[in-house]
């Protein structure tokens, strides 16, 4: 009897501890927009938010969701020489990066980037301006400086004195010129070097940095959180004086002492491929996998997408221990390719190879939150 | 041989008899010696450009733009009671909402100088961004809005602090503001268009600036115009009028006499209207040129508007106007027949009226007579002016200021169509390109040019074909410009003297000390090499600086360095001279380069306008800023 007891008080608090995991973790409520509802293109390579005004770069235009509707800016062709409509640099949108202090909305395109400043648009390219490659994989603002990441090295525009500064294998220890995606603050700014690691600029004394395989043989780390997971870095955040990285094959945190690296095999990722990560501080990170989105919480992970194998919506949430259970819902974000996020609120915003979705943030989630399935990790009971 | 010392009040006797003895030779030869009339004797002129007025309307603080200094007039006794000298070429002003401050921006400075309106002195000095023009405050005192014309954005400055917190992105030329009556919006206008495509039509706008948030939301879109100077908004917040150009610059001007070449209007927004409306003020058969201050009387009856290049102010009766603008079939900006609707007076004033303010009860309208060195006083009811004061200037007027008058009249043209400010706003460029000569239609298209120090840089045009000044000045501008009467000897020498007078305005991208920064020695090194990178000579003429030589950067020869397009008659370019190059986009002959970047990397395919293709984007960027210092 008393061991009866014992165990139904065990499973009971097995239950409610799990029942209290899943409703830490996020829940939200999927609207996916489509070509349909008016996004310029399915393929969404990047989303910003600025208030209530949603940006998607898209392969073909960017979209700009404001009252309900969408806008669409893309170049102006040649049939439209004087027309008072400009458009941006190219339709293939791939970065997007907000002017807090103006509310501009610099676009990092695959013909130049774009100024986008309350409806007007101005276009730099490498012909008529600094810039060093017009194919831009990254964009970022600090202060009066646009900082973006080409296919042809790093490229600092001074909005003041419309000053360019290119930061290539010439004047830094970048060995790989394609910059992927760069993360500018007050203190540091990181660049993830594509085959090259990370790149750190400090602010101060103007010096680079580059992290690597530490011990320089191969591309990735061999010993566990020894340095930075491997070197194929696609995406930087860095946020409370916390880096994260994104690569092709894990992730990593450097609280710039230790790196601390996350696998697929030993973490809440879905995936070792990642598209990009995005810190909220220096302990939360949203990362946009191609077999989900995930968020990590410090010590739990979460998963959302379509099921891989039947499609339809599920989250996940992963325990410290290892512990996977999966919570029902009833939406998901728009495609498991998850190719970036952004923050409205306690809402977040994704952008996905197959459209763009909007999570709405749950908060009475403790009846909502039914663990359907549980899965332990081996090793473990 | 000992050398004898000269004295400094010998040397100034010297200097004095020579530059005495140049004026004589200009007067007899219409050649101007070739250096900077610097030299020569130069009355202090006033120059008054902009007006505000003390809450009570008992004093006029007066910018002075020659003198550097603000003068303050007792309007009762008309005299002027206090002079507070400023930063260098003051151009804006503006006066808190206490009546204790006032803010001037210094344009050659990059500053505000803050007036305490108790004391009369300056007691702050504020950084801004370069050359800083129109300025307003908000209503509750706690930010600045600077326009600055060589960035083209707007400073906000935390009065507090005394910082600049951030520049929002205005019109290329920002350089005049307007808050509304209701302190929510501040309307940004710029004096140059938008950079655009390669001969298409013009583009301004109207930049709206939301004084909460502190960020630009909206843009009025200008179709077809370049060149947009004061805005003002009635009382009510219902109606703002801005004054502007819409330059004709895709035909060939030699056609003047068929048609117009600028339409001096108006552009309308608000309530009253809804959208903008663009409406001419001009006449069939006679323009009033270079529209520039403009006010709306507080109750809202008439528009005033100075008209810099005809001498006198074009007053507009609203309520006809409004019903105009309703009732006409839109657009009618070009029908000049229009302007008969609306226009009730055309009120002569003096030389170059620019500033425009009511007195607080709305009686007296304030004109600033900027080469006259007065205030035209004029009775609102009777639109007659009915005094002047007089701000205390030299009496003599000399050479200079003769020439500058002449420069900024529109007389001398066609049915007073426009002058030689028209496209060298306020004496620099207007960022246009022109089918000038006639030579048929599409022939020889050319960027206007820069007049900094234009001494020593003959010939002139960008063919080399006018060998001085005078040629320039005199028959081309006679036969091929205006249509009209020519100017006398006197005149043409006075307008030259004046034009060689310009001097270059201060270069933003030289250190302080003199230095150059590690990327602008960089791109000396790459100005003056050799060699191409892989150390093969390179030809002495194709050597950046052999053609761009000497003090101003240009051997004053005819070169054909490939930029040469279809429509030119002849490849063969003048050597451009370099100093303050990047003011002047777009670039080339043509000004199909619109940026300096565009003149290597799309223009100069076969490395004929120097060796560029060897250079790597960090060099060419390096070359850039080299380039900027000059």
């Amino acid at each position: 009897m008393k061991f009866r007891i014992w165990f139904a008080a065990l499973a009971l608090f097995v239950v409610a501890s799990l029942a209290a995991i899943a409703q830490d973790m996020p829940r939200f409520l999927w609207k996916n927009f489509t070509v349909a509802d008016g996004l310029p293109d399915n393929h969404v390579f990047c989303v910003l938010v600025d208030g209530n005004r949603i940006w998607a770069g898209t392969e073909n235009g960017l979209g700009l969701y404001e009252n309900g509707e969408w806008k669409i800016l893309r170049p102006v062709g040649p049939e439209q020489p004087g027309s008072e409509q400009q458009g941006i640099a190219h339709q293939a949108v791939l970065a997007l990066a907000l002017d807090k202090r103006t509310g501009d909305v610099w676009a990092g395109t695959m013909g130049g980037l774009s100024h986008v400043s309350a409806g007007r648009i101005d276009n730099f390219t490498q012909l008529n301006s600094g810039l060093s490659n017009n194919i831009v994989y990254g964009v970022g603002v600090q202060g009066d400086f646009v900082w973006t990441a080409t296919a042809a090295g790093a490229s600092r525009l001074n909005t003041r004195t419309g000053q360019w500064s290119l930061f290539n294998n010439r004047n830094t220890p970048m060995y790989e010129i394609w910059t992927y995606s760069v993360s500018p603050a007050a203190d540091k700014v990181y660049y993830a070097v594509w085959g090259g690691g990370v790149l750190e600029y400090d602010q101060q004394t103007e010096h680079w940095k580059d992290y690597n395989d530490p011990d320089g043989e191969n591309e990735m780390v061999v010993m566990k959180d020894q340095g930075l997971i491997h070197e194929i870095t696609t995406s930087v955040s860095y946020v409370d004086k916390i880096l994260w990285v994104a690569t092709y094959f894990g992730a990593s945190r450097y609280d710039g002492r230790y790196w601390h690296n996350f696998l697929q095999k030993d973490s809440g990722l879905p995936s070792n491929f990642l598209n990009q990560v995005k810190g909220i501080d220096g302990t939360h990170a949203w990362f946009s996998t191609d077999q989900g989105l995930a968020y990590y919480d410090g010590t739990n992970w979460a998963v959302y997408r379509p099921a891989l194998d039947t499609h339809k919506p599920e989250m996940l949430v992963r325990d410290a221990s290892g512990v996977v259970k999966t919570i029902s819902v009833q939406s998901a974000p728009a495609h498991n390719y998850i190719l970036g996020v952004d923050f409205q609120g306690d809402d977040i915003w994704v952008a996905t190879a197959k459209g763009l979705s909007h999570g709405i943030r749950q908060k009475n989630s403790v009846a909502m939150a039914k663990v359907i399935s549980r899965e332990t990790p081996k090793g473990k009971k | 041989m000992p050398v004898r010392a000269i004295s400094s009040t010998s040397f100034r006797q010297m200097v004095n008899v020579a530059a005495i003895f140049a004026v004589a030779l200009l007067a007899v030869a219409a050649k101007p010696a070739p250096q900077q009339s610097t030299s020569i004797p130069k009355e202090r002129y006033l120059s008054p450009i902009e007006m505000v007025s003390s809450q009570d309307g008992r004093l006029l603080y007066v910018v002075c733009q020659d003198s550097d200094e603000v003068r303050v007039v007792e309007v009762q006794s008309s005299k002027v009671i206090s002079s507070i000298s400023v930063g260098r070429v003051p151009r804006g002003i503006a006066l808190s909402p206490d009546g204790r401050q006032l803010y001037v921006t210094n344009a050659w400075s990059d500053t505000v100088s803050v007036i305490d309106t108790t004391a009369l002195q300056v007691v702050q000095t504020l950084p801004t961004g370069p050359e800083p023009s129109g300025v307003v405050v908000d209503r509750d005192g706690t930010s600045l809005y600077v326009a600055n014309r060589l960035s083209g954005d707007v400073s906000v400055i935390d009065l507090k602090s005394g910082q600049e917190t951030k520049r929002l992105l205005a019109g290329r030329g920002a350089s005049y503001l307007a808050l509304s009556p209701d302190g929510k919006w501040i309307y940004c206008t710029h004096i140059y268009p938008n950079a655009g495509a390669f001969r298409t039509q013009p583009n301004s706008e109207i930049t709206v600036l939301d004084t909460d948030r502190q960020t630009v939301v909206a843009r009025k879109s200008l179709h077809n115009v370049a060149g947009v100077f004061h805005v003002a908004m009635s009382a009510d917040g219902r109606l703002g009028v801005a004054a502007q150009l819409r330059p004709k610059n895709l035909i060939p001007l030699a056609h003047v006499e068929h048609g117009w070449a600028f339409g001096d209007s108006l552009t309308l927004f608000g309530d009253d209207v809804g959208g903008t409306v663009q409406v001419p003020i001009d006449e069939l058969d006679r323009y009033y040129a270079l529209p520039w201050g403009v006010a709306i009387a507080p109750d809202k009856s008439k528009i005033f508007l100075t008209t810099a290049g005809s001498q006198s102010v074009t007053v507009i009766d609203v309520a006809q106007l409004l019903k105009t603008v309703r009732t006409r079939r839109q657009p009618f900006v070009n029908d000049l027949s229009a302007s008969a609707d609306y226009v009730v007076a055309r009120i002569p004033v003096g030389h170059n009226p620019r500033g425009v303010l009511f007195s607080p009860d709305g009686r007296r309208l304030y004109i600033a007579n900027r080469l006259d060195d007065n205030i035209a006083v004029i009775d609102t009811a009777t639109d007659k002016v009915v005094s002047t004061i007089d701000l205390g200037g030299p009496k003599n007027v000399d050479a200079l200021r003769r020439g500058e008058r002449l420069f900024y009249t529109a007389d001398f043209a066609f049915q007073g169509q426009f002058g030689c400010a028209n496209c060298h706003l306020d004496a620099t460029i207007d960022g246009l390109q022109w089918d000038l000569e006639p030579d048929g239609f599409g022939k020889d298209i050319v960027d206007n040019r820069s007049l900094e120090n234009l001494a020593g840089t003959e010939p002139f045009k960008w063919n080399g074909g006018n060998a001085d000044m005078p040629t320039e000045c005199g028959p081309r501008t006679e036969k091929f410009f205006f249509r009209s009467q020519s100017f006398n000897q006197q005149q043409l020498t006075d307008l030259v003297t004046f034009v060689f007078s310009l001097p270059y305005r201060p270069n933003r991208s030289r250190l302080p000390n003199g230095e150059l920064t590690p990327a602008q020695e960089r791109g000396k090194a790459i100005f003056e090499r050799t060699k191409s990178k892989s150390g093969k000579p390179i030809p002495e003429a194709n050597q950046c600086a052999y053609c761009h030589s000497g003090p101003k950067y240009t051997n004053q020869q005819q070169v054909d360095v490939g930029t040469g397009k279809p429509t030119d008659r002849s490849p063969v370019i003048d050597v451009p001279q370099l100093p303050n190059v990047a003011y002047s986009a777009p670039y080339l002959h043509d000004g199909s380069a619109r940026s300096l970047e565009e003149i290597w990397t799309v223009f100069n395919p076969k490395d004929t306008h120097g060796v560029s293709n060897d250079l790597t984007k960090d060099e060419l960027n390096d070359l850039i800023e080299y380039l900027k210092t000059l």
